[in-house]
């Protein structure tokens, strides 16, 4: 989203015309994502210096698995974030199809249709709102507002807040094991590695960089810009579809609500995993750590017995103090 | 006076407004009475002080997510305060409004010092300050103030709400301020072409923080606004606003971009907004439905203009 006229995006360093080393390269290219890495280590080993029980296999399960779709759906809004563009409608989409998922698992349809069909809504529902970015061009942030409203007020209408239970054992994925590893945890990484290999190496992938990055070289090297952010808008809903898939399969019951600023969350994922709010750079590695990072202080802070009632402004604050942190690091590379 | 410029967004915006009071009281009977009208003008107070200053911000090409965290915080400092510390009400209340006018002076500070894009500033401010306001609370809240402090949320002056004649103040002066001073074009020119009014010699940064405190003031006063008129402080007041005053904001003419809005399209907008909720309600909609509809009409309007706007400059 292009909220100044100054501020561009950040220009990788060149150095030298030399071949640089592998870890200048390293640094150069996953600067960010290596900062919220060592951020989850540090933590990791100050928190289990306070109290060894934060390293326990079931709390390092209820860190990764219980989060894990956070992760997923900030894959597609670092996509869609990358294209400059943003979804703040995110959460209260995650509640719709979490909702439909769980009434077709009830009424008795296949497991698979229950898992699967709402990815196709939640595909069908991006689409149409990246046709009216594309094609009508009216802001993103507009258009998801709208959806936001229009997506929360037919969630509640419909189900009128009630909860849905008695779900069948064989529809909560996000409960089983996989290879001896929670399901939510291997399909977090699987989708990550596949997403983040995809954006770096396919055509595809990198023409979404210059949507974002640069939109008049975009169009003079025939990238096809409104066919692209409306692709982007059905990925981004796609991966939508699967987190709500491990967000409605871990408890047995389905709430009608889904956590508050869920869609903050999401996108605070993707910009401190490194995604640029202005478009063009970042990646989905960044944005899956980044969703690990908050949930690893969400539990710290827990652990070292911090009230609850402090935990959204402690939480707040490294936020807070990692965004300043990354547009200092960015001012001193340009 | 030529037909392109009566074409403007805010005519199309009073046109719907008129229909939809037309359509509303055909509906309700108890829809388009004085009592009923002014009464909307008190609920739509606090949004809509929240919505003028943001009217200023996103014609900056800004944005403040920010706000309704900002009335949370202020809202439990104003009990905090007189409660807890023992200040008397109205020194509490002037202090809970510096506080949460210091909150939106920081968000001006990330903004214009960091460069930090405002969505971005004010999305991670919105958790620090809810989460203070929830920190400093430990969920308790603060009720019993004494029957004085009602009369702004809850009395009349010459047979108006109280806070109406606040918003209508507030709303002729930001009007003026927008439309005339050296201050409201100089927003239009950061909203324009920031790089431009730069090298234009204005001062980008002075007014960036000077909007961003207005908007963390605006939304104080609301917050206080708010107590009196819930008889009660809690931390969750406020959660949401921020969606309500953007939608009232864009739907009134403001492009989300920058460089055009103005405070009438805003007032219109929030009005419109106002009469649907009510006016849904008596027709018998239940109130999540009435938040479906005002996404639809905020696409809807925005659509509308930007076609308008499209076939005008061809």
């Amino acid at each position: 989203m292009a909220m100044s006229g100054v501020d561009l995006p950040p220009v990788r360093p060149q150095t030298s015309l030399q071949r640089p080393g592998f870890l200048r390269r390293l640094m150069a290219d996953y600067g960010q994502e290596l900062i919220v890495l060592l951020a989850i280590v540090v933590l990791f080993i100050a928190v289990t210096a306070v109290n060894p029980r934060f390293i326990s296999a079931n709390n390092l399960t209820s860190i990764f698995s219980g989060n894990a779709y956070i992760a997923v759906a900030a894959i597609g809004m670092a996509m869609v974030i990358i294209t400059g563009n943003i979804d703040v409608s995110i959460g209260a989409l995650i509640g719709v199809l979490a909702t439909i998922s769980g009434t077709l698992a009830v009424a008795g349809y296949p497991i698979w249709v229950a898992w699967f069909f709402p990815v196709l809504v939640g595909m069908a529902i991006n689409g149409l709102i990246g046709i009216l970015v594309a094609y009508f061009r009216i802001p993103s942030i507009v258009v998801t507002l709208g959806a936001l409203s229009i997506l929360r007020g037919g969630l509640i209408s419909v189900t009128g807040g009630t909860w849905i239970s008695d779900l069948p054992p064989a529809f909560l994925i996000a409960q089983q094991k996989w290879l001896g590893l929670p399901v939510p945890l291997v399909a977090m990484i699987v989708l990550t590695v596949l997403a983040a290999l995809w954006m770096r190496y396919s055509a595809f992938g990198r023409s979404l960089y210059a949507v974002g990055g640069n939109p008049e070289a975009a169009v003079a090297t025939g990238i096809p810009i409104e066919r692209r952010i409306v692709a982007v808008f059905i990925l981004h809903g796609f991966f939508a579809g699967l987190a709500t898939i491990l967000f409605a399969t871990q408890l047995q019951v389905i709430q009608s609500t889904v956590p508050p600023n869920l869609e903050l969350t999401i996108i605070m994922a993707a910009v401190i995993g490194g995604v640029s709010i202005l478009g063009g750079s970042g990646t989905v590695i960044g944005s899956t750590l980044a969703a690990i990072l908050f949930a690893t202080i969400g539990s710290a802070l827990i652990f070292v017995n911090v009230s609850a009632y402090w935990l959204r402004a402690v939480i707040g604050l490294l936020i807070l103090a990692t965004v300043l942190a990354d547009m200092l690091r960015r001012r001193r590379t340009v | 006076m030529t037909l392109r410029s009566l074409i403007r967004h805010e005519t199309f915006l009073a046109i719907l407004l008129v229909l939809a009071l037309v359509v509303l009281s055909w509906q309700s009977d108890r829809f388009f009475t004085v009592a009923n009208l002014l009464n909307q003008g008190r609920l739509m107070t606090e949004t809509g002080l929240i919505a003028i200053a943001m009217t200023f911000v996103i014609a900056t090409g800004g944005i403040d997510l920010s706000v309704g965290s900002i009335l949370g915080l202020t809202a439990i400092l104003t009990g905090v305060f007189w409660k807890n510390l023992g200040v008397p009400l109205p020194a509490a209340a002037v202090a809970a409004i510096a506080v949460g006018t210091f909150a939106g002076y920081v968000n001006g500070l990330i903004i214009t010092r960091f460069r930090v894009p405002a969505l971005i500033a004010t999305l991670a401010t919105l958790a620090l300050y809810r989460g203070l306001a929830e920190g400093i609370s430990q969920a308790r809240s603060v009720r019993g103030y004494p029957d004085w402090f009602y009369v702004l949320g809850q009395g009349e002056v010459l047979g108006v709400p109280t806070q109406l004649w606040i918003l209508l103040i507030a709303a002729v002066v930001a009007a003026v301020i927008l439309a005339y001073t050296r201050w409201g074009r100089t927003t239009y020119a950061i909203g324009s072409n920031e790089v431009a009014a730069r090298f234009s010699g204005l001062s980008v940064e002075g007014t960036k923080l000077a909007l961003y405190t207005m908007s963390g003031f605006a939304a104080a006063v609301a917050a206080v606004i708010f107590v009196s008129r819930v008889s009660t402080t809690r931390s969750d007041m406020g959660s949401g606003i921020e969606l309500d005053a953007i939608t009232a904001v864009v739907l009134g003419g403001t492009s989300i971009f920058g460089g055009r809005g103005t405070v009438l399209g805003t007032v219109l907008g929030l009005c419109l907004i106002q009469a649907l909720k009510n006016g849904l309600s008596l027709a018998g909609v239940k109130g999540d439905g009435t938040i479906m509809l005002i996404g639809i009409v905020l696409i809807l309007a925005v659509l509308a203009s930007a076609i308008f706007e499209r076939s005008g400059t061809r």
